[in-house]
Formats: C-alpha cells, structure tokens, sequence
C-alpha cells in the first residue's frame, strides 16, 4: 500500500481513546430504531480498534440511516442521495491513510445509489459499508423500497407492494471482486459488534448488511424471529465467527460455514427464512483499487516539474538558433 | 475556363530539391486555407494535423478545425460523411479557422459536395479530387462524379482530376492507407513546405509502429511531391518567421490535459464522453508520470461525486465532461457549493440540447454553468479563449478553487478542443502547484465554518487535523457544521457564499479593448470566439469603422470597471455560438426576444441596452460573418 507523509506521523504516539471520545450529537432517531444499535456498535468497535477520530471518516448518503455520521465524533461526510459510495472512493483515493466507513440505507443504496454499489464492490476499495436495510424509506414517511416484502402497504403502495423484494446479499455476491459479505440483524448486537469488527479488519470492501426494525412504519414484521432463536441461522467458521458460549445456548441453530465458499455463501444469501447472520463470504487476497492505482511516488515540486517538461518537448517547435541544444529526444 | 486539367502521369524521379529550380512562379500569400475532406478513416484528418504541424515547425502561424460526421462510420461517399481537417497557415500568429477555404482536396466527390453544399468554399477555388471514380465499376459512381466535376466546373471552380490511388499503388498494394501521405507530399509541394520536416513528421506520427511503415510513408510522401512538381502548373510560398522563443504545438483538450498536470492536482475523475474525452485519454497515458491518476467512474454522476471526495479530504480535484454529462454533475457540484469544497469542473461544450450535436461546437452552456444546480449555488466560471487559455486557465481554476474553497467551472468547446494553435512555451513555476494539504492542529472550539464577516470565507479543516472533526452536510448548516433550518443561520450560509464571488470580484482588472478605448460600436465576447471577433475588428478597423471588441475570460463572477467602457461605445453588441431570436421573425418583438447567454447577463448587470448577433451553425464562427454582421448593425 501507498505510504502517505501522514502515516509517520501516526505512529509517533499511541493514545487510549474511551466510548464518549467517538460520541457525537444526540441521535434524533425513534425509540426501538435499529440505527441505534449500529451506532453503538460503531462507536465501541472504534474504541476497541483505537481509531484516531480525525483520521476517521463516516460517510453517509440521505435517509435515516445517513444521519449516523452526525452522530460519531470523527469526520464526517452527510452528502447526497445514493452517492456515498462516489464520495468514500474518492476519499480513499486521495486518502488512504484514513479509515472509511458508509453507512447507506435500503433506498439509498439498492435503489437510487444501485448502480454504485455494484461498482463499489467491483472496486473493492478499503473501507465498511454498513447496509442499514429495515424494508422502508422512513424519512419521508413510509414509501416501499426495493427490498419492501411484497404487499407491503405504504403510502407509494396503498393496494400492496406489487413486487418481490430485492435480495441485497445475492446482488453483492454476483459481483466481481467481491471480497466480504455479511449480514447482521439489530437484535442481536453482540453479533452486530463481532460481524462489524470482522468486517473492518477485512482488507477489502466490506459489505455488510444490517436487518433492522422500523418501530415507526413497519413494527412487527420481525416479531416472529425475534421471538423465535430457531428462526436464526448462525455461520460459524474458525475463519468467520465464533460463538460466546452464552448466545450458543439461546441461538442453537447453527451452520459451520467456510467464507471462502462463494457457491455455498450464494445458497444461504438466498435464504429468508432462517434468516442467516454472520460472515457469508471473505477473500482477502482480491487486490484494492486504491493499491493498483497508487504508484506510491511522492510528488515533490521536482518530480512534477520534469515530467511536466517531458511532455511539453514531446509538442515543442523550438527556435532556429535553439534547434542544437535542444533536448534529444 | 480552362482551369480542368486533366493530367497524365508523367515518367518521372528526379529529386525533389532539383525539381524545386524549374516549373511554375511561385507566388506570395499572406495567409491560406486549405482543406482535406475524405470518408470516415481514410486519414485526411491526420494528413491535415500533419500539414499544420510541418507549418508551425517552418514558423507560420496555423490554426486547425476538424471536420468530424457524427458517426464512427459513415456510409462511404456521402455528403455527411465529410471527415478531415481545415488548415488556415498564415505569416501572423492565426486565431482562427478563418473564412471559406482556398484549396480543397477531397478524395471523393461526395464528401465535397458536403463542404461546397455548406457554404465552406471561396468562389473559383482550387480543388484538387481524386480522379479514379472516373472509371469506376459501378455506373452510378461514374455518373455522379462525372454530373458533379461538371457541375463544379460551371461553377467555375478550378478543378484538378488527380488519380491519387493509381499513383499510390505503383509504391503500396493498400493505397487506401497512404494516399494521405500522398496528400501531404502534394501540399508540402504546392505550398513550398519543407520536405524534410515532412519526413521527420512522419517519423513521429508512425513512431510507435516500426520503419517499415514509417519508410513506406516518407515513400508516398516524396511520391506525392515529385507528382505536384511535375505536374502542377501553381505554386505558393507563405513566408515563415521563426518564433524566437520554443513554441508548444498542442490542441485545446490536450492543453487542458497540459493544464491539469501543471496545476499540481493529482485526481481527474471521469467519464467518457464526446468531445471531453480526449483531455482523459491523453492524461491516462501521462498523469501517472507526475504521480496522478485519472479513475474512469462508473458514470457522470460518480466521477463528480468522487472529485467531491477527493476535493474533501485535502486534495482538490478535476472533473471533465461535455454538455449532457455536465447536467448529470448538477446534484454534487451543489453539494460541494454548500459544503464549500473546492473542485475544479471542465465542461467541453458542444451543440444542445440533449444529445445535441455531440461533435460540433457551441456555446450554449454558459447560463447553466453560472446557475447551474439547484437554489443558490454561487460558483465561479471562466471561460477559455484560446489554446493557450486552455492551459493556463485549467492553474488559474485550482488556485481560485482552494483559496476560496469554491467550484471553479473553466468553459472551453469543440472548436479549442480540436484546434491546434502553437503557443509560447510555459515556464514553470512552483507556485502554480497545490501546497501540501494542511494536516496540523485545529485550536480547540474553532468552528468548520467561521465565516468572515466582510468577505465570507472560512478555513476549511480537512481530515486528519486534530480536534477539527465536523460532519459535512448539504444541508442548510451553522458555523459548527451543525444541521439548522433557523432563518438566521440559513442566511447566514447563503450570505457568506455569496460574498465569495464578490470577494474575488474585487481582485479582477477590468478587461483590455481590442481596437480603439471609444468608437461606434463595441463588440462582446467570450470563450473560442475570440479569434475570430479580434480579426473582424482589424479587418473593419482597416476600412475606416470605429468598431472595438472586449473578451471576458471571468464569467461569475464579472470583471470590475465594464459598464464604464460600454458607455464609451454607441452600440454595444455580443458575438456568440449559442441561440437568440432574431428580431426580424415574425413573433419576435422587443418583449419577448430571447437575447443570448452573455447578452442577457450583461443587460441585467449593467442596465445598457446591449444587442446581440449569434451563429449556431456547428462549425467555428468565421471573421468575415462578425464583420459582415457588425457593418449590417452599424446601418441600422
């Protein structure tokens, strides 16, 4: 990877950082929203990992789930509908000296900001994009979106939505260069907590997707797994998670899944029910854009300067008198 | 008229510096314009660039127009299918394509109908066509060309039947890949050219291939030569002087491309499209040499967004892109307008709207790239006037960009993007770079956007800078980059953006006049037109007319001091490529007339009642138009 002049400054001094160094503003969500257990997730998976708030970036699209950023005190980047992703890649680009994280929702990323997912994957740039997907636009007060269950009435759908719902884990698989993929669901936040870290360790795009509820439009869709353990299909893998003794008692169902299976992580992405938490997919030897890009040359004034002058003798008509001295070619 | 001379071939291989002493007088031009049209991919367009780079070596001033159908392939031997080049070659420094054309070579008689149909030549000119359709198989072909030579000759145009491809295939069994060079040989001849510089010529255009073609080339070349000299009963000279000072021989896209490597910025983000793409293809090949990086996005939209981030975290970036694509950009340029970030957007222009003409030049996106995006997104835009304005406009945008963290548009079109002009070598200097971005300790409390009061700006932190952690929203913001929606702080940020303009206002000269500081009428322009305006003035100035003309190369915000010098004039005119009404169509009158981009900027900023003359005709505005235009104004 490219050394930037900032990574030595970096290493100079090591710092502890507690939970309220990461805690922004106070989140404006509704009680029972899942974007709170994410937050908090992201919150303590930086201080676990002693991330530098200013060498931390959260970007965010639109939605509720795009408010995330204001509420972690890092940098962060709250910027237009569906374009996250654009921005997190030209950071990175720029930047790799930062960490980067997207939170996204359903309708921000599967539907207005698709065609960047897809290429986001492709790129495989370092950073974690966390899917906030709870099946509903919630800031603009319940319309369907792509991954809304069919006949699910909103106020764009009043008769029902009219088709079946979007799959966002088999999307992601189908992508070339996919290089990790996982899903978590709101209620269980000590695998939310597991399955972010994993993902942010992960060299890579991390793609992981979060169901989570929507106290306020869709309520008790799902009630059902949240009653029922069973209804939950745990991947573990010494390569992925690995259960606390505590949640292996109360989450039985259980698969032992190797990461590196992408035909069987696609079998189980297509699975609704159970729904499967943990690591679906992880390769880490899929090379980052940012790493094929950067020729790991420092610019100095110099270094510019000449091969700036090497391309202008490419187009130079030099004078009569010049014409000994100028440069061979 | 006897101009139609049907040559045969002559035996003949003398050298060419020995062939030089004998035939034809020679006569003096001032200046010329020569035209090579062909089908789609039969190499006129190189032969042209060719033509006027061996000119620019010698010392004459050219300027160069492509001349490109829409299509990739056009059918063969049709009317739209015209491609190849215009070369205005003068003893001056030239500034534009010039009037109609004085020399044509065409390889087929359709595509010159095309040139001929489209006003583009000058009465009794010469044209030289290749002759073999003459006795082609097909007798529709026959009789087409045999219907238009003589259409042609009624016309009284000078006619030379060339057979072009019969004389190619005595040195190449494919003359269709080589006739150009033929071509070249034949003009380097007729126009006193050196042949040396011809084959030096050759050897860079072919120089990736290896020396068998370039020998075969510089064969047809000398071919092309010894067949004019022997053949020919015209020669010309346009005399040279060698520029004391090394010359960059560069198109407009590859000068913005020139730019962008000097500016210090590190990141181009694009997409393809039409006729922006050739400032990327140039820069993939060379940016990674100064330590850049173009990243083809995904599409318009992401390659904006992208810039945006980039621009964020600390280092300020280049998006290029042509009209349909410049729309698409519209959401995040507004986002960087209320984030103040700043970014560096080029937009090509070409014919709109929509698809439009996607290879012909216009200038019709000025009002969208002042008010472009949505409310009230303060931005500044500047617009590229010459080949050389393109190169330095591209450093001027990134200073302006990072030091009042604002998006800079730099306006250039398809008549820069194409033409070719040499300009004075630039000198280097450190100061056009970017610094380093600041990564040092913001003091505690201090706010993301602490704007001035009298000036609007603030210092930007950028990631990594301890303690000046803030979310960025395009959201209506206070001063902590704190979401507000309060009437206070939402004014507050549109005030603050908006003194930006004016800050930077108050650091512009008022523009130079071209011509006289006084007179009867004062023309005004902008972006490609330039050239062509200036010449107009000197042409109308040399008959007696007291006609002047100003340049804007500061569109938003405008230069200080203009209404002063309009007052001095008694009719103030703009010259543009983009739409107005003409005010002799039978529904337009002086209330609903839709005047120009610039006319209408300049009316609602100075009061003056300032007119306007417009051409959107795909092609470079010509001198003698404006003049022609202005003397019908001056009547009135």
């Amino acid at each position: 990877m490219t050394l930037e002049a900032t990574h030595c400054l970096l290493r100079m001094y090591e710092e502890h950082h507690d939970l309220e160094d990461y805690q922004g503003g106070v989140p404006r969500w509704c009680n029972g929203c899942g974007d709170n257990a994410i937050l908090a997730a992201m919150q303590r998976l930086c201080r676990d990992n002693d991330l530098r708030p200013e060498k931390t970036v959260f970007v965010s699209g639109i939605g509720c789930s795009s408010r995330l950023p204001h509420y972690m005190r890092t940098y962060g980047f709250h910027g237009i509908h569906g374009r996250a992703l654009p921005v997190a890649e030209g950071i990175k680009m720029a930047r790799p000296d930062l960490n980067v994280f997207i939170s996204t929702g359903d309708g921000d990323c599967c539907s207005i900001g698709a065609g960047h997912w897809i290429h986001g994957i492709r790129y495989n740039m370092n950073m974690t994009m966390v899917l906030h997907d709870n099946h509903v636009y919630g800031l603009t007060k319940k319309q369907a979106s792509p991954t809304s269950p069919r006949g699910f009435k909103s106020n764009t759908t009043p008769r029902g939505a009219y088709l079946d719902a979007l799959n966002p884990l088999n999307v992601t698989l189908g992508v070339q260069n996919v290089s990790f993929v996982a899903q978590a669901v709101d209620w269980i936040p000590e695998l939310l907590y597991d399955i972010l870290t994993a993902a942010y360790r992960h060299r890579g795009f991390s793609f992981v997707r979060v169901i989570q509820r929507c106290p306020e439009f869709l309520p008790k869709v799902f009630d059902p797994w949240l009653q029922n353990p069973q209804k939950t299909l745990v991947l573990t893998h010494e390569r992925g998670l690995r259960l606390s003794a505590n949640l292996a008692n109360v989450y039985k169902n259980q698969r032992e899944h190797d990461p590196l299976d992408i035909d069987r992580a696609r079998e189980i992405a297509s699975l609704e029910d159970p729904i499967p938490v943990g690591i679906l997919y992880q390769d880490p030897e899929v090379p980052c854009y940012e790493d094929l890009r950067h020729a790991g040359q420092l610019r100095t004034a110099d270094y510019v300067r000449a091969g700036l002058e090497a391309e202008f003798d490419k187009f130079t008509v030099w004078p009569a008198e010049k014409e000994q001295s100028k440069p061979a070619a | 008229m006897s101009d139609t001379i049907i040559l045969e071939p002559k035996n003949k291989s003398a050298a060419p510096s020995s062939a030089a002493k004998r035939g034809p007088q020679t006569v003096k031009l001032a200046e010329t314009v020569i035209e090579i049209v062909s089908d789609s991919g039969e190499g006129a367009q190189r032969c042209g660039q060719s033509l006027a780079s061996i000119a620019a070596k010698m010392g004459n001033g050219v300027w160069t127009v492509e001349i490109i159908p829409a299509e990739i392939q056009p059918p063969a031997r049709s009317v739209a299918g015209a491609s190849g080049n215009r070369v205005r070659i003068g003893t001056r420094p030239i500034s534009n394509g010039g009037d109609e054309a004085d020399l044509v070579v065409a390889f087929n008689e359709q595509v010159l109908l095309g040139r001929v149909r489209a006003d583009e030549l000058k009465p009794g000119c010469i044209i030289l066509l290749e002759s073999m359709w003459r006795t082609d198989r097909n007798p529709a072909v026959v009789a087409s060309y045999t219907a238009t030579h003589a259409q042609l000759m009624e016309a009284g145009y000078r006619v030379y039947e060339i057979p072009m491809e019969q004389e190619c295939r005595k040195l190449v069994s494919d003359p269709r890949r080589g006739k150009n060079m033929f071509v070249l040989g034949m003009l380097c001849r007729i126009y006193s050219l050196d042949l040396d510089l011809g084959r030096e010529q050759i050897a860079i255009t072919f120089g990736k291939k290896d020396q068998k073609v370039i020998s075969s080339n510089i064969g047809l070349l000398e071919a092309g030569w010894n067949w004019a000299d022997a053949n020919l009963d015209f020669r010309y000279s346009i005399p040279a002087a060698r520029a004391t000072q090394p010359q960059l021989v560069v198109n407009g896209n590859t000068a913005l491309a020139l730019g962008v490597l000097a500016s210090g910025m590190d990141i181009c983000a694009m997409y393809p499209i039409t006729p922006a793409t050739s400032v990327s293809h140039y820069l993939s090949d060379v940016f990674e040499r100064v330590g850049g990086l173009v990243h083809q996005a995904e599409d318009e939209i992401a390659a904006c967004a992208f810039a945006v981030g980039a621009s964020y975290a600390g280092k300020c970036t280049v998006t290029v892109t042509s009209g349909p694509g410049y729309s698409l950009k519209q959401e995040a340029i507004g986002l960087a307008v209320m984030a103040e970030i700043p970014m560096v957007v080029i937009n090509v222009q070409r014919g709109g709207p929509s698809t439009g003409q996607p290879t012909k030049g216009e200038q019709g996106d000025l009002l969208t790239a002042i008010y472009g995006s949505h409310g009230d997104a303060p931005k500044v835009v500047i617009a590229a006037s010459s080949i050389e304005d393109c190169f330095y406009s591209v450093i001027t945008a990134r200073k302006i960009a990072e030091m009042f963290n604002m998006v800079v548009v730099v306006l250039s079109d398809t008549n820069l993007a194409t033409g070719q002009q040499p300009f004075t070598r630039p000198k280097f200097s450190e100061s056009w770079l970017a610094p380093p971005f600041d990564q040092s300790e913001v003091a505690d409390g201090s706010k993301p956007y602490d704007w001035d009061r009298v000036t609007g700006l603030a210092r930007r932190f950028v990631p990594g800078q301890p303690h000046g952690m803030h979310t960025l929203t395009g959201l209506a913001h206070d001063r902590d980059s704190h979401v507000a929606y309060d009437a206070v702080s939402n004014e507050d940020g549109l005030r603050s953006r908006s003194l930006k303009l004016a800050a930077l206002q108050k650091t512009l000269r008022p523009p130079k006049v071209f011509g006289g500081d006084s007179g009867d009428l004062l023309i005004v322009g902008w972006g490609s037109t330039k050239g062509a305006i200036e010449e107009a003035v000197e042409r109308l100035r040399a008959e007696g007319l007291k006609v002047s003309s100003m340049h804007l190369q500061f569109l938003q915000p405008m230069a200080p001091g203009m209404k002063e010098i309009m007052q001095r004039f008694g009719k103030v005119i703009t010259v543009e490529s983009n739409w107005s009404d003409d005010p002799n169509d039978e529904i337009i009158d002086a209330e609903n007339r839709r005047y120009s981009a610039l006319a209408m900027m300049l009316r609602a900023r100075t009061l003056i009642d300032i007119d306007c003359w417009t051409e959107v005709r795909g092609r470079p505005i010509k001198p003698g138009t404006v003049a022609e235009a202005v003397r019908a104004k001056l009547q009135h």
